[in-house]
């Protein structure tokens, strides 16, 4: 018996360790959108969040992080911790009990003392989300391709006559559908009670058509502007963000129209039974705070959820582009701007998008 | 069972015992079963390994194209109602009671959207009702509950609506089945083909099977000659263009594909040549990418290798004699080629084109990435339902097909040219 002394305190002092390890350096997943996006999420949240608390953030790409998380959740084998996911999908998910429900009043108030329920714009916070940023969908060109009239309205998308051209369109309902209909002359106030009648729906189908032989239908937010520079097609609609990279990082020749944008959240969520769930919610309590919101807006075009965060925005990462006018929310570009209406998308997501598919399939 | 001593006792003319008496047939049996039992033993862990790790899960998910009990557990009371009564109209306070007691457990419990997505599958706008009338709950204070539900929402107060919940009612449905069929229930519940603008499965099956059949035409059109070269070929020359067919097959699927969008897109590698020799002008390039083209040409390269290879190793078995033989008694190339050559490599060719086909009715990445709008095949569909509608029944439905269909076409096969003669390397 005595022989085990020594070897049982080696192994409970080894068991100590271990057992305090988690507690001091912990790894979360964190599912975002790539590209830039990602980037400007690595930059102004994960680094400062890895320096101050020494926990590690491993960072996974998906064309929509959303899609990967009922699989997990269902087959009770979750590794994601955060997903970075977009409004409808946040609500639908939450209502299918596939996430863990965040608590408004946990998160970090504003630094003149105004809580966080009353900071966030109106609707950045959900029963399972805390909103990051403002994003929205526009359409962009590539001004080399037009010489002489630049498109300047929604219309222009539709127009293959006055702006020939191949265009990028995202495969999907949304936003195609308000778009279009848009595009047809609905003023951005009645699109989602038009597209609730059968004719609204065929209205937009009928718009849609009359440029489908010229559509490259893209997925990841990171092809508009591939297919932009490698002159693939001549106009696209695109996350405003990745337009704004590529013009102002790259200094590609692109210009966003802001007639007709599409405005939407994005918004970090957890999956239920993520493996690290208290940590995520610190994670997200630290990136979802003033500062961290205003610092995003540095490295890419989307506003801050935050109203106090409005006030930090400042300078782009070159030192000399004013961020201010380049965000979806600024006054110049709301001119008929069309917020997404997220209930809407909760009923008819499967209908319209099987309507959709069912277009797009045929010939 | 005979015992020694009736073998003893049937006389010399009986049948033919082991040393120890036992009757032969029964001492073979013994070790043939036992021999059985001992490969069965062996092969354990493998069957074990495919029934947990294949079967278990693809059943599981097949079961879910026809059972969904998420209206049934969360609703109950309702259910049971619905299941004990025919709904030919809007039924009374009975069946409404019992939905609000249902919906007040469910909101209780945080379920009345999954309920609400549930019918939503049916019936468009469901969720929002479920979900908008979950909230008012706790404003129906006692009977009547029929004239209070119908004033927080006259929505329930629809046929349609009650149809489709009498059929979510029994955990067991067809409708997915039906709407993979492009079927749909009308509103007194009979069986409709659905509205011509949401018909798409039945032409996707199609598509996926005649693009599929075209690329193993076109893969055997390629492969035969590749496969004959490599099999007459000198060991040292051939050893040389295997590697050449296999290093593709070794490379990332995705790699493959991207190269294709480099090379095939209109301001890619092969337009800017054809315009630069001057065969295309600058405004008529041709769209090789994002359409149906774009799906076979990546589809034909990656798959050409399942071709190359069976027919390689048939080619390698089959004498060059014969074909000399056949030239020396007078056949013409062609004829040599038709009546001698060829028929020797059918189990080749069957395999190939059976493997090629098989594997290209299930693609999905290649036509994602290349297909455009009309290269997708029913598999992109099948993961669309998957990732992003998350209506895994309709998703379950639409692979049981697709597999019910690849398992009658090689039934098809075997009755039409055998499994049997079918080669695979």
């Amino acid at each position: 018996m005595t022989a085990f002394k020594p070897i049982a305190a080696v192994a409970l002092a080894a068991g100590l360790v271990l057992a305090g390890q988690p507690a001091t350096a912990g790894e979360i997943t964190v599912v975002s959108w790539g590209g830039a996006y990602t980037k400007s999420q690595v930059e102004a949240y994960h680094k400062p969040w890895m320096a101050q608390t020494g926990h590690k953030i491993k960072s996974v790409d998906a064309p929509n992080p959303a899609a990967p998380i009922k699989a997990q959740v269902k087959a009770g084998n979750v590794s994601i911790d955060v997903a970075d996911v977009e409004y409808s999908d946040a609500v639908r998910y939450c209502d299918e009990g596939l996430l863990e429900t965040i608590d408004p009043a946990v998160l970090p108030p504003a630094p003149d003392g105004t809580p966080a329920t009353e900071d966030f714009i109106d609707g950045a916070l959900t029963d399972c989300a805390v909103a990051n940023i403002v994003w929205s969908t526009v359409f962009a060109y590539d001004a080399a391709k037009f010489k002489g009239a630049e498109p300047k309205t929604i219309a222009d998308l539709f127009d293959v006559k006055k702006f020939p051209g191949k265009r990028g369109l995202r495969k999907g309902a949304k936003p195609n559908l308000e778009m279009a209909l848009m595009a047809d002359g609905v003023p951005a106030g009645e699109v989602y009670k038009m597209l609730t009648t059968d004719e609204g729906v065929a209205r937009a189908f009928k718009k849609l058509d009359t440029i489908k032989k010229h559509v490259v239908w893209w997925e990841a937010g990171a092809q508009p502007p591939q297919l932009l520079a490698d002159g693939e097609v001549s106009m696209t609609t695109a996350y405003n963000g990745r337009i704004f990279n590529a013009a102002i990082g790259e200094d590609k020749p692109f210009k966003i129209v802001w007639d007709g944008q599409v405005l939407d959240f994005d918004l970090f969520v957890i999956p239920k039974g993520a493996p690290n769930k208290d940590l995520a919610m610190e994670f997200i309590k630290f990136a979802t705070d003033t500062q961290r919101l205003a610092d995003q807006a540095k490295y890419i075009a989307y506003g801050p959820a935050r109203k106090s965060s409005g006030k930090l925005v400042g300078l782009y990462q070159d030192g000399k582009t004013q961020m201010a006018p380049h965000m979806p929310t600024a006054a110049a570009n709301m001119g008929n701007a069309l917020v997404n209406n997220f209930e809407f998308w909760a009923d008819r997501d499967s209908e319209l998008n099987e309507r959709f598919n069912a277009w797009i399939a045929s010939n | 069972m005979p015992t020694a001593t009736d073998t003893v006792a049937a006389g010399d003319l009986g049948p033919l015992t082991t040393g120890d008496g036992t009757p032969l047939k029964t001492a073979l049996a013994r070790a043939t079963r036992r021999a059985r039992l001992k490969a069965l033993f062996l092969v354990a862990p493998l069957l074990l390994f495919v029934i947990v790790t294949f079967a278990v899960p693809i059943g599981q998910m097949l079961y879910l194209s026809i059972y969904n009990p998420v209206f049934s557990d969360n609703m109950p009371r309702l259910s049971s109602w619905l299941r004990a009564h025919d709904v030919a109209e809007v039924p009374g306070e009975d069946a409404f009671k019992a939905l609000v007691l249902d919906l007040t457990e469910a909101r209780a419990n945080r379920t009345h959207a999954q309920v609400g997505t549930r019918i939503n599958y049916e019936r468009s706008g469901a969720t929002s009702l479920f979900k908008s009338t979950a909230r008012k709950i706790k404003r129906i204070k006692g009977p009547p509950y029929k004239d209070q539900l119908l004033a927080l929402d006259a929505e329930w107060g629809e046929l349609h609506l009650w149809t489709v919940m009498a059929r979510a009612a029994a955990p067991h449905t067809a409708a997915f089945y039906a709407q993979a069929l492009d079927l749909s229930y009308d509103a007194e519940g009979d069986i409709v083909r659905a509205p011509e603008n949401r018909r798409i499965y039945g032409h996707l099956f199609l598509r996926t099977l005649l693009l599929s059949a075209l690329v193993a035409g076109l893969c055997l059109i390629l492969g035969y000659p590749a496969a004959h070269l490599l099999a007459s070929l000198p060991l040292k020359y051939s050893n040389l263009l295997m590697v050449l067919v296999l290093l593709p097959f070794w490379t990332s699927l995705l790699v493959r594909t991207t190269s294709w969008i480099t090379l095939l897109q209109s301001q890619g590698v092969l337009n800017d040549m054809l315009v630069s020799v001057g065969i295309l002008a600058d405004d008529g390039r041709l769209q090789l990418m994002y359409n149906q083209w774009g799906t076979v040409i990546a589809m034909t390269h990656i798959m050409l290798p399942f071709m190359i290879l069976p027919l390689y190793s048939v080619m390698k078995t089959v004498p060059k004699d014969f074909v000399r033989a056949a030239r020396s008694l007078g056949a013409g190339p062609v004829t040599a080629f038709l009546r001698v050559y060829l028929p020797q490599t059918v189990p080749g060719i069957g395999a190939g084109v059976l493997l090629v086909f098989i594997i290209s009715v299930g693609y999905y990445i290649t036509p994602a990435l290349v297909g455009g709008s009309s290269g997708q095949l029913i598999s992109n569909q099948i993961a669309f339902h998957m990732l992003q509608s998350l209506n895994w029944g309709l998703a379950a439905a639409l692979g049981a097909l697709l597999l019910g269909g690849v398992i009658l076409l090689y039934w098809l096969y075997d009755r039409l040219v055998g499994v049997d003669n079918m080669k695979l390397g």
